[in-house]
């Protein structure tokens, strides 16, 4: 199948909808196994439900038939007691059902979203930076459910449908063979018409739902950027694009209205048609005494009772195709192997030696745009060194290699003489900790965003990284550290994010410290003041510092000058400054000429 | 406050959720009535959508009634063909009877096909056509609504108003409304056919009712309560998801996966055991229903086996009393699936009609004063501001900046300088004063014309989708592809842009785009150079580019701002040694005024402070 065929290591295309098949969905049978008694009940009592519902009907025959007939009251009791019986069978059997589905399905359901997103997780960044986390979501919650859809009843009722129109037509051919025949010819067009109309509603329901999400990109487009949008005055530019959209999604929603419009009602048209031809050839039969008026009525009675089954197949079809796709979705991803694995080594007493020898790389989707080349450089423990380069210069995918979110793809890193990569994940990412210049906070308490690399800190712990990043701003909001921020609590600006970011950084108590540009958004003022606590920190840490400025630069005993993915010069600033044009170039205001004096 | 956190959380789990942190008003909670009509502000907002339809609904009504009529009509003509169509075949070979019955059939089949087809088109039409008035009112609206609003209300919420709410009302559009009209003239018409075809019958049949409707509300009450819990989990599970998704960088650098993972199990399980609280009561309610509907069908086949024996009923009534009964059971799982997207469609109504209700704090004009001269003159008269009522962050500032002056503004954070340039370009009012262009009170300004004069360019550098030339165009939208690049040239982009993977053409949104903030910044720039607006402001739109990025806009800014009023805020003083006057500001006062150069000779103030901290940090 199309998603194992690819080479192993190649992540799959979010933009390429995988195929579909019926193999897809037989691979994830093994989550339907521990529920494979359920599955028995739940076809089991679906089928004596058919059974029933065939019973009924043939009661009424039996009392129109006999006592009203033959003008006997006797039997008319008793009958009516077993129609009873059937009817009360029936509904325990449809709650047995029900009860025994509910629970299963969900627990199947619940354990592949674990399932997934433990995958997900393992999944290394070249693969999250190319899923949307909108596309995962999608895999997480509607590929599920209709998974959990079908399984729970799109596959009973495919068996038992199935099985209820084959045992009806038989009892109306056994009633009266000649409208019994009507009646299996009119299943025909049903069936027919079903399956082209789920095609074609595929079709075009697909087109629906990617003109809903162009039309969702551009809500959020207006919401992200309103200050923009308000800035240039360009309201009415984005409002009239946003209709445009509106209107061919109500367009295609209308083809859709269309489509479905002329299929229900033939779908009811069918059958209405066929009670037609029955109650014309039955009352002939009757008439001339070839069936009984009670069969009549059971037969007409049967009839209605197909309606369902049969127009459901359609419908039943359509929801195992989509559990077809959404299972592919999902294996898709649960195919994709992590590409970054850990080790198996750990540093028993780490000192936080790193040594970056003959590092090449290039980001996995584009392998021939070359990042880094032949980097070495030797920190030694407690050592800072300052990484300052141009825009694109390769700066920060320096610093994702150490932690291990990107690999080299040439030469090798090591902490204390040992590859990264043959450390152990979690242990690699113990020593490493790193303050990102876009800080991601999630919708949890301070105290959880803080605490994020190190779970066990305490609370003295944590004050005194809030003090090294100057966060101080987090104990005056309304419920101090247990105040919830993120975009789902309180907004905190981009330099008390960053801030955070650092002091969450400064939590882990890493062996390496690597700050990538985190000071970027702070003022003048504040950075000062971080930078002078940093200096502690950073005295008994080994750091690599991400700097665009000056002063930045001064935390480092050390600076590398990266070029073009090289670095170029490794040294004192204050000899970098006086010897390299590029450097000088890149770091000095050349603050002599700024303000005529 | 733990109190707060409990309820907010639900009553369902007793599970340790303290990692989510407290916070205020939870504006996105459903209210805890269960009720299932539409009230306030949602019943308003749904009139005022379907007024122009009137005439339209009620056309649909009538055709829904002929419908129905047509579709009820066909077991009481099974009952008129097997009553007195089969005697006269039995007799005398006499079709004609049945033929006329049959035929009747036909035409009440061929009626309903038409009815049908016309109601679903035309309910599909105005359910479409109403979606689409709604969605373009909200994008309006939102667009419409000033930045304070957007401040406070997070970009997520905007989103989901414009996407899950408009979807929730969709599906009862689409599923519900036509499930709901049929169900209940069925309910209605075939109750009053039984009571037409036998009283006594009708009677004994109609004895259900009270079960069917003590069953129904009692399920409507539950589901309403299980279906709100469960949608609140999913919710729950949702954002952790795509948080955890979003942020895999920092959930992988501070191996925090473990962690993660134990939350989302909470999580999915929270969900899961809500999910089975409302399949449960499915399952109790739909063999209820059936229960209810099968002892009836007994109580009818022994009742009417008795009254047909003593000759009271006719066979075919028997036979159209057991056809109806089935139709008038079918209907109740209709309305029970209807509760439920009838209860999301009603709950995301009230939240867009609350929504709707929020007047832009700064208004159009109603009466616009045209800009007779475009010189780019900004003047406070005594302009006082605060957010919160009571803290005053301008206390009442007066500045005039001549047309064509440009202006750096420094001072510590919270000294009030982006809120001057936020009365600059009225994305706030003052509380009190006036802040004029040219003369004339920002107030009185057409949006089109203050927007076309005014244009500030921040930090906040958002690119739409599209390829880097639409973005900048976005600053003009009627420009030639000449006049973007000359744009970027003129801010030195035009390199940084062709060396891109497609130059002008390379897709923004595109992640093998990998834009820079620094390269995003100056296509930012770029756009609003395009505009050419006689006022500019730069809120610390030059922090986030590294040196040489910064010092070539600072070049090309001395040729750009050329002839333009400009307002420079900055953190960092290299901005200001293009300025022809600065301002040092402090608790939203201006402390120092002049040209840099003498601020910096005066060699005591704040500015000269500034300077030389700002020199040592240069090294």
């Amino acid at each position: 199948m199309a998603t194992t065929s690819r080479d192993v290591g190649l992540d799959p295309d979010p933009d390429q909808p995988p195929a579909a098949s019926v193999r897809s969905l037989w691979r994830l049978r093994g989550y339907l196994c521990p529920h494979l008694g359920s599955v028995a009940i739940m076809l089991l009592t679906s089928l004596a439900v058919v059974g029933t519902s065939i019973g009924i009907p043939l009661v009424t025959r039996a009392v129109i038939d006999g006592p009203i007939a033959d003008h006997e009251l006797g039997p008319v009791l008793p009958l009516g007691l077993l129609a009873l019986g059937l009817g009360v069978v029936e509904a325990v059997l449809i709650f047995v059902r029900r009860w025994v589905q509910s629970t299963a399905v969900l627990a199947m359901e619940t354990s592949m979203r674990h399932d997934l997103y433990t995958r997900l997780q393992e999944l290394p960044m070249s693969f999250h930076s190319k899923w949307p986390a909108g596309q995962l979501l999608s895999r997480a919650i509607q590929d599920l459910s209709s998974i959990r859809r079908f399984s729970g009843f799109g596959l009973i009722f495919l068996v038992v449908n199935i099985v209820q129109v084959v045992a009806v037509t038989i009892v109306l051919l056994g009633m009266y063979w000649p409208l019994g025949l009507v009646v299996a010819a009119t299943a025909a067009p049903i069936v027919w018409l079903s399956m082209t109309f789920e095609k074609k509603y595929v079709v075009m329901s697909r087109r629906v739902q990617d003109q809903q999400g162009d039309l969702a990109t551009l809500a959020e487009e207006g919401a992200l950027g309103f200050r923009v949008i308000k800035a240039f005055g360009r309201s009415e530019h984005v409002a009239s694009e946003y209709e445009r959209q509106a209107r061919s999604l109500h367009a295609s929603s209308m083809d859709k209205v269309h489509l479905s419009a002329r299929f229900w009602t033939f779908l009811e048209v069918i059958p209405n048609l066929a009670v037609c031809v029955v109650l014309l050839l039955g009352a002939i039969g009757a008439g001339q005494g070839a069936l009984t008026t009670g069969e009549l009525v059971a037969f007409i009675t049967l009839l209605l009772s197909l309606v369902w089954p049969v127009s459901s197949l359609g419908v039943i079809l359509a929801m195992a195709q989509e559990a077809m796709s959404a299972a592919a979705r999902i294996l898709e991803v649960l195919d994709t192997e992590p590409a970054i694995v850990g080790g198996d080594r750990t540093i028993a007493e780490p000192r936080g030696h790193l040594r970056f020898e003959h590092v090449d790389f290039a980001f996995p989707d584009a392998p021939d745009e070359i990042v880094l080349r032949d980097v070495c450089l030797d920190v030694a423990p407690g050592e800072t060194v300052a990484i300052v380069g141009g825009t694109g210069s390769g700066k920060t995918a320096l610093t994702a290699l150490v932690p291990r979110l990107h690999d080299v793809t040439g030469g090798r890193i090591t902490i204390d003489g040992v590859d990264v990569r043959d450390l152990e994940l979690g242990h690699l990412r113990s020593l490493v900790a790193t303050a990102f210049e876009e800080p991601t906070l999630f919708s949890m308490s301070a105290r959880e965003n803080l605490t994020l690399g190190r779970a066990d800190a305490t609370d003295a712990d944590v004050q005194e990284a809030i003090d090294v990043a100057q966060a101080g701003f987090v104990r005056d909001l309304p419920w101090g550290l247990d105040t919830r921020i993120g975009e789902q609590g309180m907004a905190l600006s981009g330099g008390q994010r960053q801030r955070l970011a650092l002091a969450r950084a400064v939590v882990a108590r890493p062996r390496v410290l690597v700050l990538d540009d985190t000071l970027s958004a702070l003022d003048v003022h504040t950075e000062k003041l971080v930078e002078d606590a940093l200096r502690t920190v950073l005295g008994a840490t080994t750091g690599i510092v991400v700097a665009h400025r000056a002063s930045t630069v001064l935390l480092a005993d050390r600076v590398a000058l990266l070029q073009d993915g090289t670095l170029t010069h490794v040294g004192q600033h204050r000899t970098l400054l006086a010897e390299v044009p590029a450097y000088r170039e890149l770091l000095s205001a050349d603050a002599g000429d700024r303000v005529p004096a | 406050m733990s109190a707060d956190a409990g309820t907010k959380s639900g009553t369902g789990t007793d599970t340790d959720q303290s990692w989510r942190g407290i916070a205020a008003g939870e504006a996105d909670t459903i209210d805890s009535a269960d009720r299932i009509r539409f009230t306030g502000g949602s019943g308003q907002l749904l009139r005022e959508l379907l007024r122009p339809y009137r005439r339209a609904i009620w056309i649909l009504v009538a055709v829904v009634v002929v419908e129905n009529a047509a579709r009820l009509a066909i077991p009481y003509l099974v009952k008129v063909g097997i009553d007195s169509g089969i005697p006269p075949i039995r007799e005398n070979d006499d079709l004609g009877p049945l033929g006329v019955v049959v035929a009747l059939v036909l035409g009440a089949t061929i009626v309903q096909a038409i009815t049908r087809q016309i109601f679903l088109v035309r309910s599909g039409r105005i359910g479409q056509d109403l979606l689409y008035q709604l969605r373009r009112r909200v994008f309006r609206h939102f667009q419409r609504l000033s930045p304070a609003f957007h401040d406070d209300y997070t970009s997520g919420r905007i989103i989901s108003r414009q996407t899950s709410d408009i979807d929730a009302i969709y599906e009862m559009l689409e599923t519900g409304f036509d499930g709901l009209v049929t169900a209940f003239l069925t309910l209605v018409g075939t109750a009053v056919i039984l009571m037409f075809l036998d009283v006594k019958l009708g009677l004994l049949a109609l004895l259900c009712g009270p079960f069917l409707f003590w069953i129904t509300a009692w399920f409507r009450r539950e589901s309403a309560k299980s279906y709100r819990v469960a949608r609140e989990r999913v919710a729950l599970l949702i954002v952790h998801f795509v948080e955890s998704m979003g942020g895999v960088r920092a959930v992988q650098a501070f191996r925090r996966e473990p962690r993660d993972l134990e939350i989302f199990d909470v999580l999915n399980d929270d969900n899961r055991r809500a999910n089975l609280v409302a399949f449960r009561l499915v399952a109790w309610f739909m063999p209820g229903v059936r229960l209810i509907g099968n002892i009836t069908i007994a109580a009818v086949l022994v009742y009417g086996g008795y009254l047909a024996y003593h000759g009271e009923v006719t066979v075919g009534v028997l036979a159209a009393f057991l056809l109806y009964l089935r139709r008038f059971f079918e209907p109740m799982m209709e309305i029970s699936q209807f509760f439920n997207t009838f209860q999301s469609a009603s709950a995301a109504l009230e939240k867009l009609a609350g929504v709707l209700r929020v007047e832009p704090s700064v208004p159009e004009p109603v009466t616009p004063v045209p800009l007779a001269h475009r010189r780019g003159g900004l003047t406070f008269e005594q302009v006082r501001f605060s957010y919160v009522d009571g803290r005053d962050v301008l206390p009442g500032l007066d500045l005039d900046v001549p047309g064509g002056q440009t202006v750096a503004l420094v001072g510590t954070t919270g000294a009030g300088k982006t809120t001057l340039a936020k009365l600059a370009t009225r994305f706030y009012d003052p509380t009190s004063g006036r802040v004029l262009l040219d003369g004339v009170d920002l107030r009185d300004l057409a949006s089109d014309d203050l927007r076309s004069s005014v244009v500030m360019v921040t930090q906040e550098n958002f690119l739409f989708t599209g390829s880097i030339a639409d973005n900048i165009r976005f600053g003009r939208p009627g420009a030639s592809d000449a006049d973007v690049e000359a744009a970027a040239r003129a801010l030195g982009a035009h390199d940084l842009i062709m060396a891109l993977p497609d130059g002008y053409d390379t897709q923004v949104a595109n992640r093998g785009g990998r834009l820079s903030a620094g390269q995003r910044q100056l296509v930012a720039f770029a756009r609003a150079f395009l505009a050419d607006p006689e006022v500019l402001i730069l809120d610390e739109a030059t922090s986030s580019l590294d040196v040489p990025s910064e010092r070539l806009v600072q070049h090309a800014l001395r040729t750009v701002l050329a002839g333009r009023t400009a307002v420079i805020i900055a953190h960092r003083l290299s901005t200001v040694e293009i300025a022809d006057r600065v301002l040092v500001m402090a608790h939203g006062d201006i402390v120092e005024d002049g040209a840099p150069a003498d601020l910096v000779a005066g060699g005591a103030g704040h500015f000269s402070d500034l300077h030389r901290a700002w020199l040592d940090s240069l090294a």
